[in-house]
């Protein structure tokens, strides 16, 4: 016991360069990276590039806040990618129009029905999820994984593995407008990068302020020591993989918009990238650690390096490899700062 | 402090002595685990070691099993001085040791446990066959009727513990160490164990016993050994002791833990109407049919063995564990079916046995560990109050005197100690009626001990109901208005607190014939 005590004493008056670095490595890496490809291209560094690509990242942004939420818990949402297609499907069904044969007309509802509908059906998956891993006790990676087939075979066979392409609605049926979220652009600012930014803020706000936010801190770090001292650790964890869910919709809807067309397929592999931007962003895989600012850095890292790598003309194979580097090294230093922390005395 | 006529020597005499420790020293860190200890195991006999929690039994015991190296001292074996490493060297040294939990693969049969990571190799691959016959002999010879190929979750405890005892003999160990062997066995298990013990002894194998059942190992013993913080207090064979003798050398001259506030009672806080919980082995209870009332500003002392179902009672209190029947009042009125949370919102809390595993969320710091439990006091609306919280944490930091930088500071920067203030800080809060607390402590220095039961004893003066375990007899002679013994999940005997040490640990204690 007083081994640890010393261990930590001196730890921290040597606090210096070295843990400087570690502490803020996600946010040295993006500035690495942007320097290194300001130098190899001259379209890197503009403001035009930097909007697209935060317009890319604010895709990946939204699967890893909702995905680092259920990783606070100490769980793992492998359906996010799954999630985005079918809502982004479902979103484009409704947009075609809803025919009700029994009473024989066709609905068309408005943009923000499909909204709010869309955001329903993510929230729906994330608490079959969390109901699948609270109350029946599934393994959080077999039950996610095993929504993952789920929700994207429903998305193909909505579709018949077809896409919607027509989302722009008409205006005489009244459903306009639901390319805003992927094309407009507030002040020049892509309506995806806005929609990024208000999540963060409301998940950081989440987290840090309310008690919902340290019921998810402390039953990520020691969920007997949490349920001792009266959290309702259960709710919280179906709640994260509702959250989970509904920012994977969020996504999808974002992405159709962008897209004009939803696809049963969007995302495959998006649940990949989420995980790497947690990780990256310095989150802990056992839970209780991790926030929203280094979940952010981690997404941007990822999407800078790889959209630099396309600019300045790497093969897609290599951005693979770089990628995966990136990834390994990020949870090698997540090992070096919580390796001796974590330990139980 | 050396009591008794065989006082160990330096040079132990190698026909009577097969392995001797001779002033062994282990710290850990700043903490001195054991003081200079000489410790003999005799040739074909069973040496009992007795000590209280955090003597230094289990530390010792390491250091002859090769789990430790002393810090200084030797060991000596047959005559000669050795250097065990590590467990591997101890086995091929002939010294094999039981623990307390069970170290068997419970999906795999008692053939594949018993000759785990040494099996034995035929030409294609592992010789199950000689195996199955080996293992056989070996079950002939403890006379016990175990097929080779059961698996080992299929079997009774006591039976789990025959395999680990044929296990050390399989590869011919003349020194056995077995840690608390009868803690989870039923009487007629017990029984068993002891005849192949008394086997063994006639084989020549040397056995070093430790025991909390005090009663139970005077029965098998023919050397006993009193450790008592970190120090060999007294050494005597079994002819010149008795119990009390044992007792005496254990626990010692006390330091002053307090003595109970004069407090008033009021009216009854929590009762226990024929509370009954079911063992978490799925076999009998734990808490069997058990009564208690406890009244506003009273202190309960909780004592019993490891066992004897003080856990499960207080973890059924808390609503962690279901009752199989009985009722828990609070305050007059039922909880039955109220939640962990809910039951912390009407006044009743519990501070658990392991802080690490159960108390402390670890990648917290001090002060969120400490407002963990009365969140919503400085939620308002939609947000927490930080401010409010704050206030709530230096009040309770200075209430429950945590030593720490700051409410800031990881919570693993705390010594046991002050961990331990944490927890219990963290439950006093809430502003409980009723604060249950399982062995608060438990691995904490004898000051913090101090602190924690003047902390209680000012609550109960306040009005506050006081239940807390304890495994060390010293403690029940505290703070505490009334003492009550607990075996076998019941209630085997209630105290005042001017009664003696004695007469406590004979309550809790087993003998055979019971």
């Amino acid at each position: 016991m007083s081994d640890t005590t010393a261990g930590t004493a001196s730890k921290k008056s040597s606090f210096n360069i070295v843990q400087l670095l570690l502490e803020g490595r996600a946010f040295f890496a993006l500035i690495a990276i942007i320097v290194i490809f300001s130098i190899l291209s001259p379209n890197y560094a503009t403001v035009s590039n930097f909007l697209i690509m935060a317009n890319h990242v604010a895709i990946f942004g939204l699967l890893a806040i909702g995905m680092m939420l259920v990783i606070l818990n100490g769980g793992i949402d492998l359906s996010v990618g799954s999630v985005l297609g079918l809502t982004g499907v479902f979103a484009g069904f409704l947009m075609q129009g809803v025919e009700i044969e029994s009473a024989g007309v066709i609905l068309y509802p408005p943009v923000w029905a499909v909204v709010v509908l869309t955001l329903a059906l993510g929230a729906f998956v994330g608490f079959c999820n969390g109901a699948l891993v609270a109350w029946f006790k599934v393994p959080a990676f077999v039950a996610t994984l095993g929504s993952l087939y789920v929700a994207r075979g429903v998305a193909l066979l909505m579709t018949n593995g077809l896409t919607y392409n027509n989302l722009s609605g008409s205006a005489d049926l009244g459903n306009t407008g639901f390319d805003w979220l992927g094309f407009n652009r507030i002040a020049g600012v892509p309506v995806g990068v806005i929609i990024l930014a208000v999540v963060a803020i409301a998940a950081g706000l989440l987290l840090a302020r309310t008690a919902f936010g340290r019921w998810l801190y402390s039953s990520g770090g020691n969920e007997r020591a949490a349920e001792l001292s009266g959290v309702p650790v259960k709710r919280v964890q179906i709640t994260v993989y509702m959250l989970s869910g509904v920012c994977a919709a969020i996504a999808g809807l974002v992405l159709s918009s962008q897209l004009t067309s939803a696809g049963p397929t969007a995302g495959t592999t998006y649940e990949l990238t989420a995980i790497a931007a947690v990780v990256v962003g310095g989150a802990s895989l056992m839970g209780g650690r991790g926030t929203v600012r280094g979940t952010l850095l981690g997404a941007f890292v990822i999407g800078f390096l790889s959209d630099g790598l396309v600019i300045i003309g790497v093969s897609s194979y290599w951005q693979t490899v770089f990628t995966g580097a990136v990834i390994v090294l990020a949870v090698m230093l997540n090992s070096i700062q919580y390796g001796g922390k974590g330990k139980r005395t | 402090m050396t009591e008794g006529t065989e006082i160990p020597n330096s040079t132990p005499d190698t026909a009577e002595v097969v392995l001797a420790a001779r002033n062994v020293a282990k710290s850990f860190g700043a903490v001195q685990a054991l003081k200079g200890v000489h410790f003999d195991v005799h040739r074909g006999q069973v040496t009992t070691l007795f000590g209280e929690n955090g003597a230094g039994k289990s530390t010792l015991m390491k250091i002859l099993s090769g789990v430790h190296l002393p810090t200084s001292g030797e060991l000596i074996l047959d005559g000669t001085p050795v250097q065990i490493g590590s467990t591997v060297e101890a086995r091929d040294l002939g010294i094999s040791i039981i623990h307390q939990e069970l170290s068997l693969a419970p999906n795999m049969t008692v053939r594949d446990n018993i000759f785990m990571g040494r099996e034995i190799m035929g030409p294609f691959g592992v010789n199950y066959a000689e195996e199955e016959r080996q293992c056989r002999e070996l079950m002939r010879e403890l006379e016990e009727d175990i097929d080779p190929l059961t698996p080992v979750e299929d079997l009774r405890l006591g039976q789990q513990q025959i395999v680990e005892i044929a296990r050390a003999l399989s590869v011919n160990s003349r020194i056995l160490i077995m840690d608390e062997p009868t803690s989870a066995l039923s009487a007629s298990e017990v029984e068993v164990l002891f005849k192949v013990i008394h086997d063994l002894k006639a084989k020549g194998v040397s056995i070093v016993y430790i025991s909390h059942h005090l009663e139970e190992a005077l029965t098998i013993t023919d050397h006993a050994v009193v450790l008592r913080d970190g120090v060999m207090t007294a050494y005597a064979p079994r002819a010149e002791i008795d119990l009390e003798w044992i007792v005496r050398n254990m626990v010692g001259e006390n330091f002053d833990l307090g003595s109970p506030p004069d407090s008033t009672f009021g009216a009854p806080a929590l009762e226990l109407k024929g509370l009954s919980v079911a063992s978490h082995t799925g076999a009998g209870l734990a808490v069997d049919k058990l009564d208690l009332t406890v009244r506003k500003g009273e202190i309960v002392c909780i004592y019993g063995l490891m066992g004897a179902g003080r856990t499960e009672m207080m973890e059924t209190v808390a609503g962690r564990l279901q009752p199989v029947a009985g009722d828990i009042l609070l305050n007059g009125e039922s909880v039955q079916g109220l939640t962990i949370a809910q039951r912390i919102d009407t006044g009743l809390v519990l501070v658990p046995e392991d802080r690490q595993r159960d108390g402390l969320v670890q990648t917290m710091t001090v002060g969120r560990n400490l407002s963990l439990s009365s969140i919503a006091s400085f939620t308002k609306g939609l947000f927490t109050n930080l401010r409010e919280e704050a206030r709530i944490i230096e009040d309770s930091i200075k209430e429950v005197t945590v030593k720490t930088d700051g409410p800031g500071a990881p919570i693993g920067s705390l010594s046991g100690g002050n961990q331990q203030k944490v927890v219990i800080g963290k439950m006093l809060v809430t502003h409980p009626d009723v604060i249950l607390l399982d062995e608060p402590s438990r691995g904490i220095d004898i000051g913090a001990k101090a602190e924690v039961f003047r902390i209680l004893a000012e609550h109960a003066k306040k009005g506050m109901a006081v239940v807390y375990s304890t495994s060390e007899v010293g403690e029940c002679l505290s703070i505490a208005h009334r003492i009550i013994v607990m075996r076998r999940g019941k209630i085997a005997a209630e105290f005042t607190h001017e009664t003696t040490k004695e007469a406590i640990m004979a309550a809790s204690g087993e003998s055979l014939v019971a």
